[in-house]
């Protein structure tokens, strides 16, 4: 296993939140990844914490990657086929830094807490301060380090701000069990801060969503 | 057309049949095959072909599924053509399927005419060969003879079953009838039933035999005249399913044979009418007439979900055999959608399942030929298989 002595998780500063993500998976569950890439989480959950993880994976590089890592990933589309999967197939659902990309969110959102009793969402806050800033001073759709694709070819095409997915999750019926801001060195910001505060200076934010009932 | 001297290409085809060169496991008559049609066959003889070396603990072993006209010659030059074996892009040293790490066995299936008993094996009770006396097969009948012969082997359980199109129905079957003898599972381009489609051409392929006046109800073998006509027609139509509009359109076009305008005749004028014949002739002089209709009979007849009470879900329930199910984009006859109903399937049943779905413009012969996306999907999913079943990885620690 020559793969493993290299460093496994050298995660760059913008995918910080994964190491988050996996901070709010209980060992020894059941775990789907929706959007794995090429299967840095699901390996992180598997080895560290003994999970039993899935994933789906649009890319077909994507999917080869992984099943080359011996992970279990299925060629599959987060918007179209999650309704393939029976309720309760798993206890925790995850979708990380792709719900802004997908063309029904708030769909992609139930399907997630029908299938796992939990959810665990992360996205890019379009409420930060330097997104704010630009669309505000310079009038132009905003381009950071952390998002740095033009608006005519970014997959992103349902940005919201911690404040909107708040708002959401109260649509479908779910409830906040925890929520964490990085801010842009992805460090997390202090959990006492007020949410108005995550809403500007929060770079990104992880929820962990359960199911109402 | 090219002739075949068809008493010459039916002896060699026949003696196949009784004589395979190949190894043969032959069970005695207190040891039926008991077939899905309420026969029990016997005696019954297993042609098959081994590679590589069983581990002292026999956990390294892979079961190869052939397709309709495969063989067990699936990494050895072939005793009728001379030609390589048929998967040796997927099977052999350093390749996918590892020589050098996995103990590889492929046996002829049953209906086959390459040496496992079949329509052209000589029936010992008459002395003649069986004809259209042997029972009707199943896929289910083929995957009971291949556990016979792993049994005989002394192999618990295989580290995995791996074949395309009618060899993926053999896998999705030992992994519903076995769950615990198949650690990990490879179905290709395959479908968990045959379509009415492709019910459809398997018709036509048959109709295409009986209507050659040599088939002579079956019993071409008592005129020494065989149904070459009928059978490379059937072949014809066949191979025009296993590839798609592009690889034909890119491959021949519009392009005339040996000529620079058309000859107003009905001569091979175009390129792609030459290559249909030679596929037609080459294929009249490997296979028997009436294996072919018993195996495409056999293909029209699988529907795994059928005897789960019309729930593919739950022929997969519980098992613990991991999944790796591959399809093609241009593979018209087993398309993804079918591939993806074997997945929802799998998920339902809570298993642990790999799917992608390759990009290639050579339709349904692609899992055949040189695609490299299908090697680096097998050869992954293999190696993740094998760490979790403990065998020596391909750095040679475990």
């Amino acid at each position: 296993m020559t793969e493993r002595s290299a460093p496994l998780f050298a995660l760059d500063t913008a995918r910080v939140d994964l190491l988050v993500v996996a901070g709010m998976v209980a060992p020894n569950t059941r775990v789907l990844d929706i959007g794995c890439g090429d299967g840095t989480l699901l390996r992180l959950l598997a080895e560290e914490r003994g999970v039993d993880a899935r994933g789906i994976e649009l890319s077909q590089r994507g999917v080869n990657d992984c099943v080359a890592k011996g992970l279990s990933v299925i060629q599959g589309d987060a918007d179209t086929d999650l309704i393939d999967y029976p309720d309760d197939s798993f206890d925790y659902v995850i979708l990380s830094q792709t719900l802004q990309a997908t063309r029904n969110p708030r769909r992609v959102l139930e399907q997630m807490l029908r299938i796992g009793r939990r959810a665990i969402v992360s996205f890019p806050n379009f409420g930060y301060w330097r997104i704010r800033g630009q669309l505000m001073f310079r009038g132009r759709m905003p381009i950071t380090e952390n998002l740095p694709i033009p608006w005519y070819e970014t997959p992103n095409i349902h940005f919201c701000t911690i404040r909107d997915f708040r708002a959401l999750v109260d649509e479908v019926d779910a409830q906040i069990e925890r929520a964490v801001a990085l801010d842009n060195s992805g460090a997390p910001m202090r959990v006492n801060a007020p949410w108005w505060v995550w809403n500007l200076f929060g770079e990104q934010a992880v929820f962990l969503l359960e199911r109402q009932s | 057309m090219t002739e075949i001297d068809p008493l010459r290409a039916g002896h060699a085809a026949w003696c196949e049949a009784d004589a395979p060169h190949s190894l043969v496991l032959r069970l005695p008559a207190d040891q039926p095959l008991l077939m899905d049609a309420g026969v029990a066959l016997a005696p019954l003889n297993i042609a098959y072909q081994t590679y590589g070396v069983l581990n002292a603990d026999k956990s390294n072993a892979i079961l190869v599924c052939h397709a309709l006209t495969g063989d067990q010659h699936v990494a050895n030059v072939h005793p009728l053509t001379g030609k390589p074996g048929w998967w040796e892009t997927m099977v052999g040293p350093g390749k996918p399927v590892d020589t050098d790490r996995y103990f590889i066995i492929c046996s002829n299936v049953v209906g086959g005419c390459l040496g496992t008993t079949g329509p052209a094996s000589t029936n010992p009770a008459t002395g003649q060969p069986y004809g259209l006396t042997m029972p009707m097969v199943t896929i289910r009948d083929m995957v009971r003879a291949q556990a016979m012969l792993v049994d005989h082997l002394g192999i618990d359980q295989l580290f995995c079953a791996i074949g395309g199109s009618m060899g993926g129905m053999q896998v999705l079957q030992w992994a519903a009838t076995y769950p615990e003898r198949v650690f990990s599972a490879i179905p290709i381009a395959t479908a968990a039933r045959h379509s009415s489609q492709n019910i459809a051409f398997h018709e036509v392929g048959r109709q295409a035999v009986m209507a050659d006046p040599e088939w002579a109800a079956g019993r071409y073998f008592e005129t020494g005249r065989l149904p070459t006509k009928g059978l490379a027609v059937a072949r014809m139509a066949a191979h025009i399913t296993y590839l798609s509009d592009e690889a034909l359109h890119r491959k021949f076009g519009r392009k005339f044979q040996n000529k620079t305008a058309p000859t107003f005749s009905f001569d091979a004028d175009f390129q792609i009418e030459s290559y249909l014949r030679h596929q037609g002739s080459t294929f009249v002089e490997r296979f028997d007439a009436n294996s072919y209709l018993y195996l495409t009979r056999a293909m029209d007849y699988f529907d795994l979900a059928a005897d789960y009470e019309g729930s593919l879900a739950r022929a997969f329930q519980h098992t613990k055999t991991r999944f790796c199910v591959a399809s093609f984009t241009s593979d018209w006859l087993f398309p993804t959608a079918a591939s993806r109903s074997i997945v929802h399937a799998l998920n339902a049943g809570g298993a642990s399942v790999s799917f992608v779905e390759i990009e290639t413009d050579k339709g349904h012969d692609a899992f055949l030929l040189d695609v490299p996306e299908l090697f680096a999907t097998t050869s992954g999913f293999l190696e993740g298989a094998a760490r979790a079943r403990g065998l020596k990885t391909a750095k040679g620690t475990s």
